[in-house]
This record gives structure tokens, C-alpha cells and sequence, in this order.
């Protein structure tokens, strides 16, 4: 029996295997609200028009030549939970796979327990959806990778974008979840670092009751105000699509609807964009969100420092990854790489409308000591995120 | 006064040589306007324009067939090749090679053409004379440059998704090899020997240096202008001096063409011309390098010898390709 074994080591040892595969992992949540069908169907600014894996099959079927080349496959299993708390032992599962390389699409509470949870073990986590600022700060992981933008990077590209405009006296109009309380706490932050005024901060409730008039009708929400611009400080966007055209001046509307910071768009056609969204419109007959966009970079990354490694070690792949000698071309045309501090992809931020891309932050003037990208969220000097590297 | 005078005067004494020298060139440029669907022709002694053709939507890359009287256009959105009769100076026949055609090339004897299909990650080989294709290879996504190499024994594309340099064998059409490069590979030069190939990487800042017998990287020239920040410095376009001592390398964002020394492999000099500087042409003595400026729609005209801009030329809507016929 162990001369059986010695034996088949030795064939293990010195036939190369045929094809290596590098599985990913993605996990999401049964009856996630941001999937019901009513949602989707609004097709909100900035939100996910279905699921996300759709973006890391396209990044799996752009890979499949490089990888024929290298000899190895790349493969993807997904796993939907039914409750947030049978994530965790899906989790383990996958690590048991040695599937190491893992997206999650969660909520950002249950993103800062699976990456704690996972803590010093050869799997590395990609925050695909959460904008949660918490993830980029005081609950930020060693292995955790941020994907997409946080809060404070998408409300400062909006701020740069409206001190470039001169618009600097802004009204904001808040809900009342506690994700719309965030979105208003980073807008309040960049506004402070970008010299914006907000003048006034108006509570708004959704629903069409009479008596509530005052806080839902948004012409009466919006009367005897002196502002250039209308912040709506919503996370869903959901009120805030009513918003455009119905307030009682002639103000424009930003944030959750009007003009929007979004980190991809349908529209988007400079840097090879066209190709990707005709690409991905062909895999999941929909247009490309951030979300699909996020799940694809982020499977890009790790194809990329395979390829640039030539190696499937987990160590050596999840170092090259988070080394700021990669280059992602994330077809919005700077090279990305991850902030050492809190492990957040660097990116341009786009300004959209719904058939547009308006612009793309950082704008020319607003600039950094060593990269521009990083006037966009949490530079090193207000980390409050303590990795050990 | 009397100092001003003197400054108009030596103004006036050094544009003498140049106007001297520009009198001497004969011939015409043809820059390709993406957005007015034209091909727009310059004399190259003037820079007056003298002619627009119109052509199906989109022209991008422009070639000369071998005898230079015919100049082939890739419209993207004509989904065509367009063929520019330089006699009649219109156009005189559409190839229909694909989907949204931007790059190619020909063989060395005109017969073929090789054009990346960026959507379908195929090169495909299109016979002119029998107007259709002749066969499909595979490749990475995103296929862009392409070029035949003058003896006719393979073809080069690049892939800048997969960021590989793929080596096509003319004949058989099998790949030979796929060489990793930098970030966005896009286009190609040779140098005159056949030796090394140069690929330009958009995303990296940089140009790759391949050896055409291994097909290995042996080199990587990074460009790093001053004033810019690396990611502005987004390398495109290329052509290289007939006796391959200078290569010209269009650096994009970073408005600024890079002259550079081949067999040193460094910069020699950074000159500053118009915004997102891709498509290069060189004239027929190489004294004059053209510089389609996609982004200010206009030309930069480089006298070669002092590196600097002799004059710009306003174009069209976004530029992509320059081609000279002397």
C-alpha cells in the first residue's frame, strides 16, 4: 500500500498536470431586496439591473485564451444562501474546495463578519456591492479586497464635479433609512473637504398620504429655498426618481437621481467600453451596471497576476494582487491598483445621467501628491484602517 | 522699438530656412476623420487642404496597396474597408471584411487583407481580388494591431484584453506564438531587419521589444515625459525610420510624440504636440512627421531634424490616421 503511494506521488510529482483550474467562489443572499423583481424592474441609477456574476463569466470567457496559453482553466461556482447566517459555512466550504479566490455580494455587516471570520486562512475576499464605508475604515481586512466604490468616493467625485460647476450652495433632501442616513454622513464629509454649502437638510418620507404632504410632495418640499443644486440623499433611489423636473425652482437634481456618481456605465464608450458592454450584453441580455463591472475586475485582477506570476500558489497570486506593480485596465482609462492602506481598487468615479456619462472624476485641479485617483474616498492620512502590512 | 523691430526681424530670418525647406516638399497627406466620415487631403508643401472624400462611416486606419494608387480605409461603422482610387481620388469599391473593422494590414504583395474583428476576437484574412474571407483565426479578445511582416511569413496581432502578442503563420494560419506583453498592447513596428518587433502598450506607458526569433520579450522601453503623470502617458501609435535608427512613438493623453533611439533603446527627445497624439506618418525622406491629434482635431507638422512642431493644422472631427504619398 505505500509502495502504491510512493508511486503515485512520483506520477503526481513529474507529469505535469494537463490543465490547472482556478475555481472562484461567489456567494450571495436568497431574496437580497436589491433582486426583488419590482426593483429591478425601475432600473435605478446605480443599482444592480440583475446579478452581478454575469460580469466575472465575461472576465472567464476573456481569459480562456491567455489561460489555454498558460495551461490553466478558470472556473466559476455560485452559491446562493438562503439566510446571512448559513454564509459563513458556505464560505468554509468553498475554502475546503480550495476555492480561495471568493466574490461576495452581501450586505456590508455580513462582509466584515465573513472576512473576520476568515481571518489569516488562504482565502482572499472581494467586496463586489457593499459601499459601506466601514469596509474601507475601522472594519476594514487583511483579506478583504474593496471592489467598488465606497460612499466617500462616489459623494467626492459628485463634490469635485459641483466646485468645478461653481454650484456650491447645495439643499439635501434625506430619507430616513439608516443606508440613506450614510449616504448623507459621506456627502456631509465631502462637502466639508470640497468647500460645498449645504444650506438646508429636508427629511422626505415615501408614500402619498395627505398629511404627510410636507415630507413627500416634493414641490412643497422643496419651496422658500435659496440653492443651485438639489442633493437627494437616498440610498435606493427610489423617491428620488420623482424628484427631477417637480421641484419648485428650476434647480438640478444630484445624487440618487438628476446626475448620479456611478462606477460604470452602459454609455460609457471611450477606452474599449463599447467591447466590454457589447460583450456582456451578449452573456446576460441586459445592459452593464458597476456591480457586473465590480465582479468582473475583480476576477480580471486575479487572472492578471496568475498570468503575471505564472503561478496558481495562493500566496504568491494574492500578493501580486493587492502589489502596486499590477496593472488592471479596467476600460476607464487610467491603470488601477489597490490602496495599500484599506485594500480599496482605485478608480475613476463617472457623473451619469440615465443615456449618459457626463463626466469622470478626479477632475483636471484637483489633484494628489502621488496619484489623482486618490482625491477620490479615504487618502493614507485619514485611514482609520490599521493593516498590518 | 528698435528691440521689437529686431525680434520680428530674426523671427522673420528664422522661418526663412523652413519656408525654403517646406517649398521643396511635393506631395499629398491623407488624415482620416472618424467623425465626418472622410478622408481629408493635404498638399504637403502648403499644408493648404486640397480635397475631401467622403467615405462610409467611421474611417480609422489607412494603408497604401503595394503600387500606391490605391489607399484602403477601415470604416468602423460602414462595417467596410473602403478602396480610395488616388487618381480619381473617390471611392471606388467597399470590401465588406466584418464587423467594425479599425486596424489591418496587407500582404507584402496587396493580395490579402489582414483586419482584427474586435467583437468576434478573430483575424480575418480577406482576399481582395475574389472579395471575401479566405480564413478566420482565432485569437484574444480585443484584437487590434495588426501587421504583415515584409517577407511574408507571418502576421503579428495584438490582443489588449488578453494583452498578448499573437504570431500567425501566413501559410498555414496556425498560431505559432502568444507572447505576453504590457498592459493594452495596440500597434506595431519592425525594425528594418526583421529582428525585433516593437509593440506599443497603451495602459503600461510603455513600448515591448520582442524577438522575432524566440518571440520572447527582451525589452521594455517605459516613457515618462516630464509634467505628466504616468497614467496620461498612453503610447498608441509608431513608425520607425527606413534605416531603423529612430522610432517615433505617439504617447496619447500625454500630448507629446517620443523620439527614440533603437538601437539605444532610450528617449532621445520628448516633443510636445496636440491632444491624444496616436496616428504617425513619416514622408518619404523622413524629414517631416505627420501627428493626428485625436482629441483637438487638428495635425501636428514635426520638422525631424530640429524636433519641433513646425506648424498644426486644423483637420476634422477626431483625427485617427495619417498616410503620405510623395
Amino acid at each position: 500500500m505505500r509502495i502504491i503511494a510512493a508511486i503515485l506521488f512520483f506520477l503526481l510529482a513529474v507529469v505535469p498536470a494537463a490543465a490547472e483550474t482556478v475555481t472562484f467562489g461567489f456567494l450571495s443572499l436568497e431574496g437580497d431586496p436589491r433582486y426583488s423583481e419590482s426593483r429591478l424592474d425601475m432600473r435605478l441609477p446605480a443599482q444592480p439591473w440583475g446579478k452581478p456574476d454575469q460580469g466575472a463569466e465575461v472576465a472567464l470567457r476573456e481569459s480562456r485564451f491567455v489561460g489555454s496559453a498558460l495551461g490553466v482553466e478558470f472556473d466559476l461556482e455560485s452559491v446562493v444562501v438562503a439566510e446571512p447566517k448559513e454564509a459563513a459555512s458556505a464560505l468554509d466550504a468553498f475554502i475546503e474546495q480550495e476555492i480561495s479566490f471568493v466574490l461576495l455580494d452581501l450586505p456590508g455587516e455580513l462582509v466584515a463578519q465573513l472576512a473576520q471570520a476568515t481571518a489569516g486562512r488562504d482565502v482572499m475576499l472581494f467586496n463586489i456591492s457593499a459601499p459601506d464605508d466601514a469596509l474601507r475604515q475601522t472594519a476594514c481586512s487583511e483579506n478583504l479586497l474593496n471592489i467598488g466604490p465606497s460612499r466617500a468616493m462616489l459623494s467626492d467625485a459628485l463634490a469635485q464635479y459641483l466646485v468645478r460647476q461653481d454650484w456650491r450652495d447645495v439643499m439635501v433632501l434625506k430619507g430616513e433609512a439608516p443606508e440613506d442616513e450614510a449616504v448623507f454622513a459621506a456627502f456631509e464629509r465631502s462637502a466639508k473637504r470640497y468647500g460645498l454649502n449645504i444650506t438646508e437638510v429636508r427629511p422626505f418620507v415615501l408614500g402619498s398620504d395627505p398629511r404627510e404632504r410636507q415630507r413627500n410632495n416634493v414641490a412643497l418640499l422643496t419651496s422658500d429655498a435659496e440653492y443651485d443644486v438639489l442633493f437627494i440623499a437616498e440610498a435606493s433611489g427610489e423617491f428620488a426618481r420623482e424628484v427631477p423636473f417637480r421641484t419648485q425652482h428650476p434647480r438640478p437634481a444630484v445624487g440618487a437621481a438628476g446626475l448620479t456618481p456611478n462606477f460604470w456605465h452602459w454609455a460609457w464608450e471611450r477606452h474599449g467600453a463599447a467591447q466590454l458592454n457589447n460583450r456582456f450584453e451578449r452573456q446576460a441580455e441586459r445592459f452593464m451596471t458597476g456591480y457586473d463591472w465590480a465582479a468582473w475586475i475583480a476576477t480580471k485582477a486575479v487572472v492578471e497576476a496568475v498570468v503575471r506570476t505564472e503561478t496558481t500558489e495562493f500566496g504568491a497570486v494574492a500578493d501580486y494582487v493587492r502589489s502596486e506593480e499590477i496593472v488592471l485596465d479596467g476600460f476607464k482609462g487610467y491603470p488601477l491598483n489597490f490602496r495599500p492602506w484599506n485594500n480599496q481598487l482605485r478608480q475613476p468615479v463617472f457623473l451619469t445621467m440615465p443615456n449618459w456619462v457626463v463626466d469622470r472624476a478626479p477632475f483636471e485641479g484637483f489633484l494628489h501628491e502621488t496619484n489623482n485617483l486618490d482625491t477620490l474616498g479615504f487618502d493614507e492620512r485619514e485611514t482609520q484602517c490599521a493593516l498590518s502590512r | 522699438m528698435r528691440t521689437l523691430r529686431r525680434i520680428i526681424l530674426s523671427l522673420f530670418l528664422l522661418t526663412v530656412p523652413f519656408i525654403a525647406a517646406q517649398a521643396q516638399e511635393s506631395g499629398r497627406v491623407f488624415v482620416s476623420s472618424e467623425k465626418d466620415n472622410a478622408v481629408i487631403v493635404f498638399d504637403a508643401g502648403t499644408l493648404e487642404k486640397t480635397a475631401e472624400i467622403p467615405t462610409s462611416e467611421r474611417p480609422r486606419a489607412l494603408q497604401l496597396s503595394p503600387d500606391r494608387r490605391l489607399l484602403y480605409a477601415a470604416c468602423g461603422d460602414g462595417d467596410a474597408i473602403d478602396v480610395i482610387d488616388l487618381e480619381a481620388m473617390e471611392v471606388i469599391d467597399r470590401l465588406e471584411v466584418g464587423d467594425d473593422p479599425e486596424m489591418f494590414d496587407l500582404s507584402p504583395d496587396g493580395k490579402l487583407i489582414y483586419v482584427s474583428n474586435e467583437d468576434d476576437a478573430l483575424l480575418t484574412v480577406f482576399d481582395i481580388a475574389a472579395k471575401e474571407a479566405v480564413a478566420e483565426v482565432e485569437v484574444g479578445e480585443e484584437p487590434e494591431g495588426v501587421l504583415a511582416a515584409p517577407n511574408g511569413s507571418v502576421v503579428y496581432v495584438t490582443s489588449e484584453v488578453a494583452n498578448m502578442v499573437h504570431v500567425v503563420d501566413a501559410e498555414t494560419h496556425e498560431l505559432l506564438a502568444n507572447t505576453l506583453v504590457g498592459n493594452r498592447p495596440r500597434r506595431f513596428a519592425l525594425t528594418p531587419d526583421g529582428s525585433e518587433l516593437w509593440v506599443t502598450n497603451e495602459l503600461s506607458g510603455s513600448v515591448s521589444i520582442l524577438d522575432t526569433g524566440s518571440y520572447e520579450v527582451t525589452e521594455e522601453i517605459a516613457f515618462e515625459p516630464q509634467g505628466f503623470r504616468r497614467e496620461n502617458v498612453t503610447p498608441v501609435g509608431i513608425v520607425m525610420t527606413e534605416d531603423g535608427s529612430t522610432a517615433y512613438v505617439g504617447l496619447g493623453r500625454a500630448n507629446h510624440v517620443a523620439a527614440v533611439d533603437v538601437a539605444a533603446k532610450s528617449v532621445r527627445e520628448y516633443v510636445l504636440v496636440g491632444e491624444r497624439a496616436w496616428g504617425l506618418a513619416l514622408n518619404g525622406d523622413e524629414s517631416t512627421l505627420y501627428v493626428a491629434n485625436g482629441l483637438s482635431d487638428d495635425m501636428s507638422v514635426v520638422d525631424t531634424a530640429s524636433l519641433s512642431v513646425a506648424k498644426s493644422v486644423p483637420v476634422a472631427r477626431t483625427p485617427h490616421s495619417v498616410v503620405v504619398v510623395d
